[in-house]
């Protein structure tokens, strides 16, 4: 399909707003651009047209399955969008005076509340703007208190293999050094290692739990306790907090900061419909290093203020305010109730699913699983030549989005499945039987796999290629 | 599959010893096509330690990005930039691939022959 460069003609575009009526100011010619400016010229209906053909390209919650593993790409009620489009959220401006946007601050208060009960922490900050920059915003958390207690020399930061590739990469955006220990055979922390790993050198733990192979682990309370007592913090990557959200709380586990990513666990927008958000929550002792506004109470009401000792800002004002309003949306549609329940459904849908298909597929671990369950095609492979990606590949063909594959990177010819609590049972027994139906594919007609997929709107893409020689902008001389 | 005259570690790496004491390292055929096509392969500087058991380098594939182990311990002479501009090489042709060279070498003694190393490969 035609780029939005290359389609309408010159001149021909939008014209909303009134001719100039004052003196144009042109300006030091040391500002003045050189080349075209190459805006698009297209009409509003063109415009319209060309976004809905790439809509149609895509695959999103609202047009399938979309079980993709340690994402939760749980289907977003459109009530939160309703709430965040109230004129009251969107027409203010953060350096509006306080008096005038109360409700706003109400807002963020009220979130950040539900958010710290939620994760059994006592405070709460909505600035970070996604999951990786909550790990960063959690990290300098630990960074200022270790530095305050004189314990700078703390540079070590352990975790288990299993992690997301994005701890290891922000501890060491904070300037940490990063000891990874092994899982053990049930994809959990082996105590023993871990025992090894801490010391005088540890700044601290990151760990997910349930863990990225769907499975909680049990010694939880043991893992943060050899660290506290070895003198460092645990942080909890609260990727996988939808499994557990109103259940347990990783404060009760003995956590003491946590970020969580809204666009995973609390239904807003994710992927290319973010942005995001991942508030990063903590105990009250590393509370007065939080980033950002903090909201208080006075007399004349509600103030935004910052916390004793900031860290400063990691991303102006209120972070992205609309996405918490979509948040806080859910979470009062859910209430007490209706969090744990959505949690409680979601790990019922993935051992549903894990257990229609385990007489054919093998899994990483046969165990009860949390949210999501990792299976391994080691044998598949072998013996059809079919890998996870031509499974993947077939599920396209179906109307199904890929799980993550890959990964975690302990499990040959991973497939991780995350059905989440929004999937009906009837949709989930639709996708099995897809599962199903590939895998019969896999031993009886391997070359028709190969070929998959041949009904989207490219076939298989050159991923070498794309990532040795991409093509990141437009050249508009070429 | 496996050449005799290299030495193997647990974690996939090759060791070939040099006349003058030297070694080169890189990944066994096992390890590439574990990993997959590689895009992008970052390796130390000239000058640089090494350590046995040590990340000294990581490799990115499609599927990931893997940290390189080094099988000894001993100081980078020569690194093979080549490699910037072609990992592909690591996948066509292993043995050849060399990612660095190493000098002041020990830690030999946890390596793998050539028979021990299929072996272990065969029980994974």
């Amino acid at each position: 399909m035609k780029l939005v460069f290359e389609r309408g003609l010159e001149g021909q575009f939008q014209k909303i707003m009134p001719e100039c009526d004052v003196p144009v100011y042109e300006g030091s010619d040391a500002f003045k651009r050189e080349g075209k400016l190459n805006l698009p010229h297209l009409s509003e209906n063109e415009l319209s047209r060309h976004y809905t053909e790439i809509a149609k390209r895509v695959h999103g919650v609202n047009d399938g399955f979309y079980p993709l593993g340690s994402c939760t790409m749980k289907y977003n009620p459109k009530i939160n969008e309703d709430m965040a489009a109230l004129t009251g959220f969107t027409g203010i401006h953060p350096l509006q005076p306080t008096y005038s946007v109360q409700g706003c601050l109400e807002a963020l208060k009220v979130t950040e509340e539900y958010l710290a009960e939620i994760a059994g922490m006592d405070a709460v900050t909505l600035q970070p703007a996604a999951g990786a920059h909550g790990e960063f915003t959690g990290l300098l958390l630990i960074k200022k208190y270790l530095e305050s207690i004189g314990a700078a020399e703390r540079k070590k930061i352990i975790v288990p293999d299993s992690a997301h590739g994005t701890n290891p990469a922000s501890a060491v955006m904070c300037g940490f050094e990063i000891v990874n220990i092994p899982s053990g055979e049930d994809g959990c922390v082996d105590l023993e290692a871990l025992k090894k790993a801490v010391g005088p050198d540890t700044a601290g733990l990151m760990l997910t739990n349930p863990n990225t192979v769907g499975v909680f682990d049990k010694n939880i309370l043991q893992i943060t306790e050899i660290v506290h007592e070895a003198g460092g913090l645990c942080y909890y990557d609260g990727a996988n907090l939808n499994a557990v959200m109103g259940v347990v709380r990783p404060g009760d586990m003995g956590f003491d900061c946590i970020h969580i990513n809204l666009h995973k666990t609390f239904s807003t927008p994710h992927g290319g419909g973010g942005p995001g958000s991942g508030p990063v929550g903590c105990k009250a002792f590393l509370a007065k290093y939080l980033p950002g506004i903090r909201v208080a109470e006075l007399e004349e009401g509600l103030v935004a203020g910052t916390a004793e000792e900031t860290m400063g800002n990691v991303k102006a004002f209120g972070g992205n305010f609309l996405v918490v309003i979509k948040a806080m949306t859910y979470i009062m549609t859910l209430g007490r109730e209706g969090i744990p329940e959505a949690s409680k459904n979601a790990v019922l849908n993935a051992n549903y699913m894990m257990s229609r298909l385990k007489d054919l597929y093998t899994m990483a671990y046969d165990v009860t699983c949390m949210h999501e369950f990792v299976m391994t095609l080691d044998k598949l492979h072998k013996e059809t030549g079919i890998s996870a990606l031509d499974i993947a590949k077939g599920l396209l063909d179906n109307g199904i989005h890929p799980p993550t594959m890959y990964f975690p990177l302990i499990v040959h010819e991973a497939l991780m499945i995350e059905p989440t609590e929004t999937e009906s049972k009837e949709s989930i027994d639709a996708a099995v039987e897809v599962f199903r139906n590939l895998y019969h594919m896999a031993y009886e007609n391997p070359e028709a796999l190969h070929e998959a997929p041949t009904k989207t709107p490219v076939r298989r893409l050159d991923e070498v290629r794309a990532a040795r020689t991409p093509i990141l902008k437009y050249d508009f001389n070429a | 599959m496996y050449p005799k005259d290299l030495l193997y570690s647990k974690t996939h790496e090759w060791v070939k010893k040099n006349e003058d004491g030297t070694v080169y390292v890189g990944l066994t055929d096992f390890a590439q096509s574990e990993l997959g096509e590689l895009v992008f392969v970052n390796l130390p500087e000239e000058g640089d330690a090494v350590t046995a058991e040590e990340s000294f380098a990581d490799v990115e594939s499609v599927k990931a990005v893997s940290d390189v182990n080094s099988p000894v311990t001993g100081t980078v002479i020569a690194v093979n930039e080549e490699l910037l501009d072609a990992p592909q090489n690591i996948n066509e042709q292993p043995y050849d691939a060399w990612l660095i060279q190493v000098g002041d070498v020990e830690g030999f003694e946890d390596l793998m022959d050539a028979d021990a190393y299929e072996a272990f490969i065969a029980e994974q």
